[in-house]
């Protein structure tokens, strides 16, 4: 840590003047978090004082959100913030270099801001750039394909005192806000299909829906067997049924473009390319279900996007496809995986702590500010936009029985064709990575870590909700790869990313972390396994959300599918004495105290 | 749903009206869902997950915490058997090794609710979890109270009662996942408006909210559970179903 405030603080006018720009409206509290954060760099505890004061709730309100996302900050950061993604793929593609390149040109470590509170270096977890890693956040803009001498330069230019933009973007001040993310990041499309990322007629669907009565549009959905794209693949029509039939006098529309899930960046790709299908999609849900409201959720990672969504957004204004019966509002996320999943997306949404909401009741029945409340994937609405422009017989034939449609697949890691690819549901894993060019894969991440580690003996198997199933995300790794050390990371993920609300989630993470570097120092035995496998289930069973719900699938499905992994670091126990006993460390307190050294454990002790 | 209606909680009948939890129901009932964040009087919370029962048949069961869940005509509940309290125990176990807790030293040994419900659970053997050990400052800022959030157990309990019951909001969560931690609306609990007789004071289910200048003022044998395991109160209430208690040892 640096020493404290360097930074001038102005008057307080200015926090006054940014919370009534948010109509001093405590729903909008991330927003003028967001804004203080933008001005200040930092979120003091007067700060803090001052935004309760004009917003109306208490002051530990204010600090229980304000420490609740990573990319906010209570001490003060640099003019210039770096955040590396150290996402286990960014590992193997080279971080380290890329690490010290910047530590040797800024003078700081990673964690650290200059004294001169010029920069701060820091690491966050996937930022949906895998197929271009190692990547970075810099400030609002990000970085791709980062070498040593890439960040030295980098650096250099930031240093002259360029922005972020400028030094990564050559001409930004005159590109479009579209050509300025294309210059920024690669799409990488390597397989577009026909329903998304293949041609699309502008509002060809919004147009058809227009004509149909609201009920006759969720019959449409629902019968081309539309199932969601966010990972839970909950049927499309239904969620809407629910929410159309629910009674109130306001229901919303959110588009969760979160995606958080390590390893998954297609709808990255959807928003530059289709942000327009998007939102066609959600003003079709929302005629549909009856919204007046919409709100495009947008991961604080993807803030690059924020521009050309929102010039997206006065396009449709323009030409009245948004207006006076239902418009979209931005709502910025700020570093937290768990504002996926939607109950804490809408928490969100409304202001709080991204923590996850008892269910039931359900969002469709009492969602945002207590509305019934669809939300929705990115692909997902995207796909409806297509159902409606083409017919619910049309998307229905394409893949297979019960898993119908094309879907995205982003695909990164240990292949020559790393991207998205947009195929009809079905396909065998094999045929998967064999056009992305990763034949020699020795194992998988199908679904990210929330999804299945598979061997090479699971290449025959499908892509379907009922077999693979995948939010998009599938991570390819050589042989050459250490599987501990990717569970290792996952779990760290987990830790690192649970909302803290439930016990078994917050704890038993931690403990499950802890139990895999045991085995990573070889220190672990034949007991060990049986933990890892009780207290995942404990996990599992007791979990409020489906976060807790998942992460012990990383070690579960390793254990399963990489059985020998785990037994070869196994070792029995000498003596019963516990191989993470250490006895130096364990007196070490004592002989402080004492100012001796021990008689019987200290092996220097004859000198 | 409009009436009353039946369920069953381990094969036992429970009578519950619609909008009742399964706690509830089972409450009224006189039979015990162990909890820790729950309380009555108070917004349920669902964060211990102590309560967690099995609802539906037995192999498609589905998890539940009993404290946030409707009771629903016909459901078949799982509570008292080894399994739940097996997954209950790694709960409770938790806890401990998420705090510091040394309950020789500490003043609400024997008032202790988690302290309690290891000893229901009959968490009697070592435990196979790494200890935490926190280091959080006290505060003893305030004249009337003290906070030690080492034993906290983030239960949420004062925070509520603060929030809903006192109207002040002394209390609140700062922090995610692991550091998330219980803190107080300013600067320390002495910059806040806090008082004893707050509602908040009363609910800690652990030593964390002391009361300064008393302490260990029951004996050993008087404390309140020296009277009878956490819930006993609760089981008393189904006077005529003896059988199913004695079932316990
Ligand atoms: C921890 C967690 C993270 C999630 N992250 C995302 C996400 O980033 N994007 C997403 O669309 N759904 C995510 N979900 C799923 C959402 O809760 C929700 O099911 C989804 O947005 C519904 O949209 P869909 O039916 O169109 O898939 C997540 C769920 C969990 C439990
Ligand atoms: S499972 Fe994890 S993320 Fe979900 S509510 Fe519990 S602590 Fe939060
Ligand atoms: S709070 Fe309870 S469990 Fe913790 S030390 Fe005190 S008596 Fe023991
Ligand atoms: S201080 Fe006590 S009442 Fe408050 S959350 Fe912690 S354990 Fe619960
Ligand atoms: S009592 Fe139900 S979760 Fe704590």
């Amino acid at each position: 840590m640096t020493t404290e405030t360097k930074v001038a603080y102005p008057p307080d006018a200015e926090i006054m003047a940014i919370s009534a720009s948010f109509g001093n409206d405590h729903h909008r509290m991330l927003d003028i978090l967001l804004a203080v954060q933008e001005a200040r760099r930092c979120i003091s505890p007067s700060t803090m004082d001052t935004i309760a004061a004009a917003v109306g709730v208490t002051r530990i309100a204010v600090e229980g959100v304000a420490s609740f996302y990573s990319f906010l900050s209570l001490a003060p950061k640099g003019r210039v913030t770096i955040r590396l993604c150290d996402d286990i793929v960014d590992r193997f593609s080279g971080l380290d270099a890329v690490v010290a390149a910047f530590e040797a040109e800024l003078g700081i470590k990673m964690g650290e801001t200059s004294a001169d509170h010029g920069f701060s270096l820091d690491f966050t977890p996937c930022i949906g750039l895998c197929d271009q890693a190692p990547a970075a956040m810099i400030n609002d803009v990000v970085a791709t394909r980062l070498t040593a001498e890439r960040a030295t330069a980098i650096a250099r230019a930031l240093k002259r005192g360029l922005s972020a933009a400028e030094a990564l973007v050559a001409d930004h001040d005159v590109l479009s806000p579209y050509q300025r993310v294309r210059a920024l990041v690669e799409n990488n499309i390597r397989r577009p299909g026909e329903v998304l990322l293949g041609p699309v007629p502008e509002d060809a669907g919004l147009h058809a829906a227009a004509a149909m009565a609201p009920s006759a549009i969720i019959d449409a959905v629902e019968a081309s067997g539309l199932r969601g794209c966010g990972g839970a693949g909950f049927t499309t029509g239904r969620k809407w049924r629910f929410a159309a039939n629910a009674p109130s006098d306001r229901r919303f529309v959110i588009c969760n473009a979160d995606e958080g899930e390590p390893g998954t960046f297609k709808d990255r790709v959807v928003l530059t390319e289709r942000a327009d299908l998007v939102f066609e999609g959600m003003t079709i849900a929302a005629r549909a279900v009856g919204a007046r409201e919409g709100i495009l959720y947008l991961r604080g990672e993807y803030v690059y996007l924020h521009e050309h969504l929102q010039a997206g957004l006065a396009a449709r204004r323009a030409r009245g496809g948004l207006g006076a019966d239902f418009d979209i509002r931005i709502q910025m996320g700020a570093g937290a995986y768990i504002c996926g999943e939607e109950g804490a997306l809408i928490s969100s949404c409304e202001g709080l702590p991204g923590e996850p909401k008892t269910r039931p009741p359900f969002p469709v029945t009492r969602g945002y500010l207590g509305h019934p409340t669809v939300v929705n994937n990115v692909e997902t609405f995207a796909h409806v936009a297509r159902i409606l422009d083409r017919g619910a017989a049309w998307f229905n034939a394409i893949g297979t029985d019960k898993s119908h449609g094309t879907k995205l697949f982003s695909v990164s890691g240990d292949c020559t064709r790393p991207g998205v690819y947009e195929l009809p549901y079905g396909l065998t894993l094999r045929e998967l990575l064999s056009l992305a060019g990763a034949e020699d894969a020795a194992a998988v991440q199908v679904g990210g870590p929330s999804g299945t580690m598979v061997g090479r003996d699971s290449l025959d198997r499908r892509l379907t909700f009922d077999d693979l199933a995948t939010g998009g995300a599938v991570i390819v790794f050589s042989a050459r790869r250490n599987i501990l050390e990717i569970v290792d990371y996952y779990m760290s993920f987990f830790v690192h990313e649970s909302c803290g609300y439930c016990t078994p989630c917050r704890v038993g993470n931690v403990f499950l972390k802890k139990a895999i570097e045991k085995f990573r120092k070889g220190q672990a035995n034949d007991d060990d396994i049986a933990y890892l496998k009780d207290l995942s289930a404990t996990i599992i069973e007791t979990s409020r959300c489906g976060l807790g719900m998942t992460s012990p699938k990383p070690v579960l499905s390793s254990l399963k599918n990489f059985p020998l992994v785990y037994s070869a670091l196994t070792k029995p126990s000498k003596d019963g004495i516990k191989a993470t006993f250490d006895i130096q460390s364990a007196i070490s307190g004592a002989r402080d105290i004492a100012k001796r050294r021990s008689y019987i454990f200290d092996k220097d002790f004859s000198k | 749903m409009n009436g009353p209606f039946q369920f069953r909680i381990d094969g036992v009948e429970v009578a519950a009206t619609p909008g009742q939890t399964i706690m509830e129901a089972a409450d009224a009932a006189g039979i015990y869902i162990p909890r820790l964040c729950d309380v009555e009087g108070l917004r349920h919370q669902g964060g211990c997950r102590v309560c967690t029962v099995k609802v539906g048949g037995k192999a498609a069961g589905r998890s539940v915490s009993a404290c946030t869940q409707p009771a629903e005509p016909g459901l078949e509940v799982e509570n008292d058997t080894e399994a739940r309290n097996r997954v209950r125990r790694d709960l409770v176990e938790m806890l401990f090794h998420e705090g510091n807790h040394l309950c020789p030293i500490c003043e609400k040994s024997g008032n202790c609710e988690l302290q309690a419900m290891a000893c229901r659970l009959d968490m009697t053997a070592a435990t196979r979890f790494p200890y935490l050990e926190p280091c959080r400052d006290l505060d003893a800022s305030h004249p009337d109270i003290a906070l030690d959030t080492n034993r906290c157990i983030s239960c949420g309990r004062c925070i509520r009662a603060s929030q809903d019951v006192d109207a002040k909001g002394v209390f609140g969560y700062v922090g995610r996942g692991i550091h998330r931690r219980v803190a107080v609306n300013g600067a320390d609990l002495a910059h806040t408006d806090a008082a004893l007789a707050d509602h908040a004071m009363s609910v800690c289910p652990v030593g964390c909210i002391i009361r300064k200048g008393e302490g260990f003022a029951t004996p050993i044998g008087a404390r309140h559970f020296d009277h009878g395991l956490i819930g006993h109160e609760i089981e008393g209430r189904a006077g005529e179903d003896l059988a199913r208690k004695d079932g316990r040892k």
